[in-house]
């Protein structure tokens, strides 16, 4: 095991997972955390976790892998979203998408080279009468036109 | 103290998105600076509705609406508004007949509306459970905790006719009533706000605008069955929804109304929140249970029901936030209020998501049995930028589409069955003449097919096998007798699979079939996408009477296949063209066309 980078947990993150440790039902909360405080949940995260809460790796892993919302890679500086949603695909979020790999050479899923944009897909935002939205960094734009998407990450470049 | 004026300013996610947060920051200071903060409250609320045309500030008692507010017209606001008694004409919803139509009730958006579910949103302050109280909040549970026995609220449902409005339209009298008659010392109460329907946002917007409905929806149900412990499961993408529960929870608990000895009634009843992350199959009510304990979200066959067992085998009541929303108003109001609105098959009012091509995006709440027409024409304004109506979809990923010849029946829970879409969850996307049903088709496909958790083959194998024949035809390679394969796979997975996202995946494409087999027919047959949306069966050409050799085209052309000299007539290469549309995009003359 020599070989598996040692990784830290905030003395916070420990206290909310011995907190939550003798709770039923508790991995999604401590995963949730986990993922606040790093940004995604690497393999020696979930190695600490299971050893943490005394739970098989295997299990960890599986439900890591079958939620949308867990990252295994870490993400950009500003990770992007880009709404795929139903209003925002009619009114056509994918084109957003198409642009923004034009302007960062940045497909959906990836990190760019510096590690200061990541790009993500997802499925509604909830702001489907600004369609189509995207968000970087948590800030909303929305009834985002081609045009606007290099003006938008210049803001974050 | 009385105030002269009030400010209401949405504060739900679209318009918190496009700086409503700064709005109020800034009437705030203009208030104070101008020497008014003692005679004006100002509220941030839940969501109006209206969308579209978000911010939205509404001045009381004078009930200006204002739309598409900024930042920097605070400062108006107050000096006209509330100093001079002046409305700001320019930012009133209808600034050509300013006065006649800013009042809300003038607005076409909200006049067939009716609001049961959504009655606090736009209209108090969701942190601040004082508003909620000051508006019969919590008299539903002192009715429940002190007046009515069990079997009186469980009749009361039955008398309203409530039926969930997750999508099933299973009566919720029903569901208490099995949890009510097992024998367990542990019963559970659970609210499904899981909501991962594209394009819908309705419990969101119940949850931001109105949390102590559900929280005190809740605690009834908890009372009547006899549980002491509930729990909301919602989307972590909805982090304001989950603040502002955890105020009122908290605020709930100091006021005795949620806790141990519930307004010294004996009963304890407490909520937690459990996060979800992600995954749209548990929306699915044994799925979603198994997500709360902390598993992969896989669904369970049925039965046992949860309300027979349910989490950790315990029995468990699940309802969706909106049908949670519905209850402390029959409860004060009774069941025969209720049933009287609405249809005779499904009573009271439905929340809709309405999104798409339409002029009015927003949340819009109407009787049972309102039109499609209404909802979409008299509510919604109609198609935007004067295109033509082609399909509203319904359900989501496992309703269908409804056709300009259906708008006129009346919305019900039986109705849309019957034309082949279903209530769904409440999303309603509107789509217009630009709109491919058979991309659209795809679309949700493809999403189900992402959602689907694996679990059995006709879900995990059949989802698989229709795209791939989708793709296929958008492509240019169907054949008729695919058209044969996707109602058979379809129909399989319907039978087979073990859960409604399985059991519904195929609508979709079984409803796009039957209602617009010539589109089908046109990709299959003619090698020709009508609206232009699937590109590798698309070909740009320029007409020569329009084109004026400006040469932008072939400027901006990435791959050099237009040709041309200046003030002469264009031509693209078919063979180098990869249908970009860049081309069509710069022209100013509209010589380029689609085919």
């Amino acid at each position: 095991m020599s070989d598996i980078n040692e990784v830290t947990f905030s003395p916070e993150l420990v206290a909310f997972i011995k907190e939550w440790k003798t709770k039923q039902g508790n991995l999604i909360m401590v995963l949730h955390k986990v993922q606040q405080e790093h940004g995604y949940i690497s393999r020696e995260a979930a190695d600490k976790v299971a050893e943490l809460l005394d739970v098989p790796l295997a299990t960890i892993w599986g439900v890591v892998t079958f939620y949308h919302f867990f990252k295994l890679t870490k993400p950009g500086k500003h990770n992007i979203q880009v709404c795929l949603g139903t209003a925002c695909y009619l009114k056509g979020g994918q084109a957003i998408i198409d642009e923004l790999d034009k302007q960062l050479n940045l497909a959906v899923g990836e990190v760019t080279e510096d590690g200061n944009f990541s790009l993500e897909a997802v499925r509604c935002v909830g702001c489907c009468g600004l369609a189509p939205v995207m968000t970087v960094s948590g800030e909303v734009f929305g009834k985002v036109t081609k045009d606007q998407v290099a003006g938008i990450i210049a803001k974050f470049s | 103290m009385a105030f002269r004026n009030y400010i209401l300013v949405c504060g739900g996610t679209a318009c918190e998105s496009s700086h409503a947060d700064q709005i109020y920051q800034n009437l705030l200071e203009e208030c104070k600076a101008q020497g008014v903060a003692d005679e004006v409250q100002i509220v941030k609320t839940g969501c109006f509705g209206f969308c579209e045309q978000g911010p939205i500030v509404k001045i009381l008692p004078e009930d200006s609406f204002y739309v598409k507010v900024k930042p920097e017209d605070a400062k108006e606001l107050i000096s006209e508004h509330i100093l001079k008694g002046r409305e700001v004409t320019r930012l009133l919803y209808d600034k050509e007949s300013s006065r006649k139509n800013a009042r809300v009730e003038d607005i076409k958006f909200y006049q067939k509306q009716f609001r049961i579910v959504l009655r606090n949103c736009g209209f108090i302050d969701p942190e601040n459970i004082d508003e909620y109280i000051a508006r019969e909040g919590y008299q539903g549970l002192e009715k429940a905790l002190f007046e009515m026995t069990s079997e009186d609220i469980i009749e009361e449902l039955k008398t309203a006719g409530l039926r969930g409005r997750g999508g099933a339209g299973f009566p919720t009298w029903m569901k208490w009533n099995f949890s009510r008659q097992v024998e367990d010392d542990v019963k559970y109460v659970v609210c499904n706000a899981d909501e991962g329907d594209p394009g819908a946002y309705m419990d969101r917007s119940t949850l931001e605008g109105d949390p102590h409905s559900v929280l005190e929806a809740m605690t009834i149900c908890g009372k009547t069955i006899g549980a002491t412990k509930g729990f909301i499961y919602i989307r972590a993408e909805y982090p304001l929804a989950i603040h502002r529960l955890e105020i009122a929870m908290q605020q709930a608990r100091e006021y005795g109304l949620l806790g141990e000895n519930i307004l010294g009634s004996g009963f304890d009843f407490d909520i937690e929140i459990r996060l979800g992350a992600g995954a749209f199959v548990c929306g699915e009510e044994t799925a979603l249970l198994q997500s709360i304990e902390g598993k992969r979200g896989m669904p369970q066959p049925r039965p046992p029901f949860p309300a027979v067992k349910g989490l950790w085998g315990r029995p468990t009541v699940i309802n969706n936030v909106e049908t949670w929303a519905n209850i402390p108003v029959i409860m004060t109001k009774g069941g025969n209020w209720f049933s009287k609105i609405g249809t005779h098959d499904s009573s009271g009012t439905k929340v809709f998501a309405l999104t798409g091509k339409i002029r009015n995006s927003g949340l819009v709440e109407v009787p049972m049995g309102t039109t499609l027409r209404e909802i979409v024409y008299d509510i919604g304004g109609g198609i935007a930028n004067n295109k033509k109506f082609k399909a509203v979809q319904t359900g989501g990923p496992s309703g269908g589409v409804i056709t300009e010849a259906e708008l006129d029946t009346p919305i019900d829970f039986g109705s849309l069955v019957r034309i082949g879409s279903m209530m769904g969850s409440g999303g309603m996307i509107v789509m217009d003449e630009d709109d491919c049903i058979v991309d659209v088709a795809k679309f949700y496909l493809n999403f189900t097919v992402d959602e689907s958790c694996g679990k059995c083959a006709p879900c995990r194998i059949g989802g698989r096998s229709l795209t791939n024949i989708l793709e296929k035809i958008t492509s240019g390679n169907g054949t008729l007798q695919d058209l044969d394969t996707l109602e058979t796979i379809g129909e399989a997975m319907r039978k087979g699979s073990l859960c409604a996202l399985g059991q519904t995946a195929p609508n979709p494409v079984l409803s796009t079939i039957k209602h617009f087999k010539d589109e089908y027919i046109a990709h299959i047959v003619d090698k020709t996408c009508p609206s232009g949306t699937c590109k590798k069966l698309v070909r740009y050409s320029i007409n020569p009477e329009k084109c004026i050799g400006c040469t932008a085209c072939a400027r901006k052309c990435p791959v050099a296949a237009i040709s041309g000299e200046r003030k002469q007539v264009h031509i693209i290469d078919q063979s180098l063209c990869i249908k970009c549309g860049v081309c069509m995009e710069t022209c100013k003359f509209g010589a380029v066309e689609i085919h």
